[in-house]
C-alpha cells in the first residue's frame, strides 16, 4: 500500500509538472489535465489583466481555503459519474451528516474530535448506501432517485435537529482550527481533502475495483459478459458518495462555524456537477480524471473568488458565474476535439 | 509451438459435443433439439439463412444463453455453464458480431478486463500493457495498446478480442460473422490468424454465410434451418449448390398467391444509385401496380438502398425520377411529397411510438392534414385514424390506448395505416412480416395484394422467400451492395435467389 501510495504521489507530480506539458505538447489536445489546465492560466490571466489585485498570494490562499468542501465532495461525485449514475442528493447528505455531526459536538463536547469526523462519514456513507441499494435494487434511474432523496434527507434533518441550528459555541474550537491553521501553515482540511484526491486517485486507477467502475460506466452490457458484477459496483460509487459528502459535512461546520438545517448545504449538489464536469467528467460514464476533476474544482473555485474582487454587482454575479462554467464545458470539449470547427462534426466523444 | 496435424477423421479428440440443445424466447423455440460435436483444432463453419439459430447456438455454446433443455460436455465431461466467464475459465470465448468492448478505455484494458475480481487488489499497468503488447504482436498487428478503444476500425476491434481470448487461453474461440464488416485485405489477414490459431491446437467455431470464405478456411461445416441443426459435413463433400439447398430446404408454405393486376406506368426509375461502403450502382424501376421484391441477405445493402430512396440516408451519387421527374430526396418529409411512404424494418425502434396512442400513431405522417394551422382538431385525428383500423381490420379495445399495448401484427398494420394516409403512389415495405403471426400474416400479404391492384408501386424487401415469391411479380437480388439479378416470376425459386444472394468471392 505505502508503495502505491508512492507510485500514485509520483505519478500525480509527473502529470503535473510542467515538463510533462511540454514533453506532452503535441498531444496536448487529447490530455484532458492540460485543456482544463489551460482554461485556468487563461481565466487567470484576464482577472489578473482587469484587476492586478486578483494575481497576488492572498487570493490564492483565499481560493485554497474555498475548495475543500467542494473538492471532496466533487471527489465523490466523480466517482458516481464515472459509472453512469448522478448523485443529486449530495447537499442533503452534506447537511445531514453536518447536523448529526454538530450534534456530536453540541451533546458530548468532551468526546475526541475524530469521533465527529467518523459519525459524519458514517451517517453520509449510510444515506449513500440507501440511494445504491434503491436504484440497484429497483433498477430505477439514479437522477430520480437522488431527486427524491434531496428532499427526503432534507425533510429527515429538519426533524432530527428540531428546526434548531447548531451554534458557533457548540462547535468546537479545535474544529474551528482546522480550517485555518496546521503545523505547515496551510489548513488542515485543506490537506486532507488534497489527500482524500489522492487516495480516490490510487483507487480508481490502481486498483481492480477502481477499473470495474469505469468498466460499468464505459458499457454495462460488455462488462456483465465479461462477468463484472454491477450491484456491487452501483452499491459501492453511491456509498463512497455518501461518506465523502458526509466528510465536506464536517468541513462545513469547520469553515463556517455553524450548521444550519435549511442552509447548510442547500444546491451544493449542482456547484459539485458543476465542477466535475468542468473537470472533462463524462456524464455518460466510463470517462474521467482524478487530476482533471481537481482542476475543475480549482478553476471554479478561482471564478468565486474573482468575481466579486472584480468588482461585479452581486446580481450579475450568478449570471457570470454560469456563463464561465458554459464557455469552460465548450472550451474544454473544443481542446479535446482539436479545434472548435471539431465540435459540430464529431458526435459525442464523451 | 506445438503443431498438431489437421484431423483427417472425427471422432478421436472430440472437445465439445452437445445433445439435445433446445432454447425458447418467451415460448417461441428458436432452437430444437441440436446435436452436435466439434474436434480439437478443427476451424468449424455454421451456416444458415438469416434467423436459422446460429447466433443463439453460439451464444448457448459460450454460456451467454442457457440452453431450455440439453446437454453439453467438454473434454468428456458434464458441463453446464451459467455465464459467458464461466465458459472463458473452461476455455470457450465468443467474438461477437459486433464487438462487445469498453470505448473509453485502453485497448490493454480491454484485453484484460473480466479476468480481475475485483476489490483492492492492486492493477499492474506496466505489466498489462506489456502483456497486451506481446499478444498484439503474436497477432501480427500494430495496435497502440495505450489509445483508448474509441476510433479503432472493426477489424482491429476483432483484433483485440482475439487477443482477449487468447489473454485467458481459450481452447474454442467462437466468432459470430467475423468478417461481415471487413475489407478483403481485413479477411485476409484474419484468415491467417485463424488458421495460426488452429495450428496451435485452437479449435474455431466460424459463423458465416459466404461460401467462398468457408470453403477457405473450414474443414467441416454444418448448416442449420429455422431452428433445427439439418446437416454436419467435410466441407470438401458438399457442392455449393447442396450447401444452399440445405439452407433453404424447407417446405414451401401455404401463401396465399396474389392476383397479378394490370401493370401500367413507372412510378419510379432508380438509376446508378450508389452509397459508396453500402451499395453500388443500383439500378432498376417499378410501374404503378407492380410489387417488386428485393431479397438477399441481411447486410447486402437492401435497406440501405430504400432509407436512400426515403431521404433517410441520401445516396450520394445515381438518380431517381418518380413519376416521370426526376427528383433529389433529400429528406423524408421529400420523399412523402412525392408520394414515396416506407414502413421501416425494425418497428419498435423506427416505426412505433411506443407510448402514444393508436390514434395519434396512424396519423403521425400527415399533420398537416389532422392539424392545419398547427393546431390538432381530433376529430379528424379519430375519424382518419377509425377508416383505416377499420379497413385493416386492425384489433383494437380503443383507439385511445397506447400502441405499445397491441400485438406485433397489429402495430406492423397500424404502421401501415398510417403511411396509406398519406396516399402513396410508391410503398416500400421493409421485412414487413417479421416477428408477426402465420394468420396476420396472410391477412397483411392480402393487404399488399389489394394495394397493388389499386395501383400503387411497391419494393417489398424480405427474407422470407415464400413470402418473396408469393407475392412479387419480380424479384431483384442484392449482394455485397449490388444488385445480382432481375428474376420474372415464371423464372423464380427459392433456389434461385439463393444462389445470386450468397457472395462468392472475397477478392473483387
Amino acid at each position: 500500500m505505502r508503495q502505491c501510495l508512492v507510485r500514485c504521489i509520483d505519478d500525480f507530480a509527473r502529470n503535473a509538472t510542467m515538463n510533462t506539458m511540454i514533453r506532452l505538447a503535441g498531444r496536448v489536445a487529447q490530455v484532458r489535465e492540460a485543456g482544463i489546465a489551460m482554461i485556468l492560466v487563461l481565466f487567470s490571466l484576464i482577472a489578473g489583466a482587469v484587476e492586478p489585485r486578483f494575481l497576488t498570494g492572498e487570493t490564492a490562499r483565499v481560493v485554497l481555503l474555498a475548495i475543500p468542501l467542494v473538492l471532496v465532495a466533487a471527489m465523490g461525485q466523480m466517482i458516481v459519474i464515472v459509472a453512469r449514475h448522478v448523485d443529486l442528493s449530495m447537499g442533503s447528505i452534506l447537511g445531514f451528516s453536518a447536523i448529526v455531526g454538530g450534534l456530536v459536538f453540541r451533546d458530548h463536547p468532551q468526546w475526541p474530535l475524530v469521533i465527529g469526523f467518523l459519525v459524519a462519514i458514517l451517517v453520509g456513507a449510510g444515506l449513500g448506501l440507501f440511494n445504491g441499494l434503491i436504484v440497484a435494487i429497483f433498477k430505477l434511474p439514479s437522477i430520480i432517485v437522488t431527486l427524491g432523496t434531496l428532499s427526503l434527507y432534507r425533510g429527515i434533518l429538519f426533524t432530527l435537529s428540531g428546526a434548531r441550528q447548531i451554534d458557533p459555541n457548540d462547535i468546537p474550537e479545535s474544529l474551528i482550527r482546522m480550517a485555518q491553521t496546521s503545523p505547515v501553515g496551510v489548513p488542515w482540511i485543506v490537506i486532507i481533502a488534497f489527500a482524500v484526491a489522492l487516495v480516490v486517485h490510487c483507487f480508481l486507477k490502481h486498483t481492480e475495483a477502481g477499473r470495474h467502475i469505469y468498466a460499468v460506466g464505459s458499457n454495462p452490457v460488455a462488462a456483465r459478459l465479461r462477468g463484472i458484477r454491477i450491484f456491487p459496483v452501483t452499491i459501492l460509487v453511491f456509498t463512497l458518495s455518501g461518506a465523502l459528502a458526509g466528510l465536506a459535512g464536517i468541513f462545513y461546520a469547520a469553515r463556517f462555524g455553524y450548521v444550519n438545517p435549511g442552509i447548510t448545504g442547500v444546491g451544493f449538489e449542482f456547484t459539485v456537477i458543476a465542477a466535475v464536469v468542468v473537470g472533462g467528467v463524462s456524464i455518460n460514464g466510463g470517462v474521467g480524471s482524478v487530476l482533471a476533476t481537481v482542476l475543475g474544482v480549482v478553476l471554479l473555485g478561482a471564478v468565486t473568488v474573482a468575481l466579486p474582487i472584480l468588482g461585479t454587482s452581486g446580481f450579475w454575479q450568478n449570471a457570470l458565474y454560469g456563463a464561465i462554467i458554459l464557455i469552460a464545458l465548450v472550451l474544454g470539449r473544443a481542446v479535446r476535439q482539436g479545434g472548435l470547427r471539431g465540435l459540430s462534426a464529431t458526435k459525442d466523444a464523451g | 509451438m506445438n503443431r498438431i496435424p489437421k484431423p483427417q477423421t472425427y471422432g478421436h479428440n472430440r472437445l465439445i459435443s452437445v445433445r439435445g440443445i433446445a432454447k425458447s424466447f418467451a415460448g417461441i423455440e428458436v432452437l430444437r433439439n441440436v446435436d452436435f460435436d466439434i474436434e480439437s483444432g478443427e476451424v468449424h463453419a455454421l451456416l444458415g439463412e438469416n434467423g436459422a439459430g446460429k447466433t443463439t447456438f453460439a451464444k448457448i455454446l459460450s454460456g451467454v444463453f442457457r440452453p431450455t433443455r440439453g446437454t453439453m460436455r467438454l473434454g468428456g465431461e458434464l458441463v453446464t455453464l451459467s455465464s459467458p466467464l464461466e465458459a472463458q475459465k473452461l476455455g470457450i470465448t465468443l467474438i461477437h458480431q459486433e464487438p462487445l468492448s469498453f470505448p473509453d478505455l485502453s485497448v490493454a484494458e480491454n484485453v484484460v478486463l473480466g479476468r480481475s475480481r475485483g476489490g483492492l487488489r492492486r492493477v499492474r499497468w506496466s505489466n498489462m500493457e506489456h502483456d497486451a503488447r506481446v499478444l498484439m504482436s503474436s497477432l501480427g498487428v500494430e495496435i497502440d495498446v495505450r489509445r483508448p478503444m474509441r476510433g479503432l476500425s472493426i477489424s482491429d476491434q476483432q483484433m483485440v478480442e482475439v487477443a482477449r481470448a487468447l489473454s485467458v487461453e481459450s481452447r474454442l474461440i467462437v466468432m459470430d460473422e467475423p468478417t461481415a464488416a471487413l475489407t478483403p485485405k481485413e479477411v485476409d489477414m484474419l484468415f491467417g490468424i485463424i488458421r495460426r490459431l488452429r495450428d496451435e491446437g485452437r479449435t474455431i467455431i466460424f459463423i458465416g454465410h459466404r461460401l467462398e470464405e468457408v470453403r477457405d478456411l473450414c474443414d467441416r461445416v454444418t448448416i442449420f434451418r429455422d431452428g433445427e441443426k439439418v446437416a454436419t459435413a467435410p466441407t470438401s463433400t458438399l457442392t455449393d449448390a447442396e450447401i444452399i439447398r440445405l439452407m433453404i430446404g424447407r417446405p414451401l408454405k401455404e401463401y396465399l398467391h396474389k392476383t397479378t393486376s394490370s401493370i401500367a406506368d413507372t412510378a419510379i426509375v432508380v438509376r446508378e444509385l450508389s452509397l459508396p461502403g453500402r451499395f453500388e450502382n443500383v439500378n432498376f424501376e417499378i410501374r404503378h401496380g407492380e410489387i417488386v421484391g428485393l431479397g438477399g441477405m441481411v447486410g447486402a445493402g437492401r435497406s440501405d438502398v430504400a432509407r436512400a430512396l426515403f431521404g433517410i440516408a441520401p445516396a450520394e451519387s445515381g438518380f431517381v425520377a418518380v413519376n416521370g421527374q426526376w427528383v433529389t430526396i433529400k429528406n423524408p418529409a421529400e420523399a412523402i411529397r412525392l408520394g414515396i411512404a416506407f414502413v421501416p424494418e425494425d418497428r419498435a425502434v423506427a416505426g412505433i411510438f411506443r407510448t402514444l396512442s393508436v390514434e395519434s400513431n396512424i396519423t403521425a405522417a400527415v399533420p398537416h392534414r389532422i392539424a392545419p394551422h398547427g393546431v390538432l382538431r381530433r376529430s379528424v385525428e379519430h375519424a382518419d385514424a377509425e377508416e383505416f383500423v377499420l379497413k385493416l381490420g386492425i384489433k383494437v379495445a380503443s383507439l385511445r390506448q397506447s400502441i405499445g399495448e397491441l400485438s406485433g401484427g397489429n402495430q406492423q398494420k397500424a404502421i401501415l395505416a398510417r403511411w396509406l394516409l398519406t396516399k402513396p403512389s410508391i410503398l416500400i415495405l421493409d421485412e414487413p412480416t417479421r416477428g408477426i403471426d402465420i394468420g396476420a400474416k396472410a391477412e397483411y400479404h392480402d393487404m399488399i395484394g389489394k394495394l397493388a391492384a389499386a395501383g400503387c408501386a411497391i419494393l417489398l424487401i424480405s427474407s422470407d422467400l415464400p413470402e418473396l415469391l408469393a407475392l412479387s411479380d419480380r424479384i431483384l437480388v442484392m449482394s455485397e451492395g449490388r444488385l445480382t439479378v432481375n428474376i420474372p416470376r415464371a423464372e423464380a425459386t427459392q433456389e434461385a435467389i439463393m444462389h445470386a444472394a450468397v457472395p462468392r468471392a472475397v477478392h473483387r
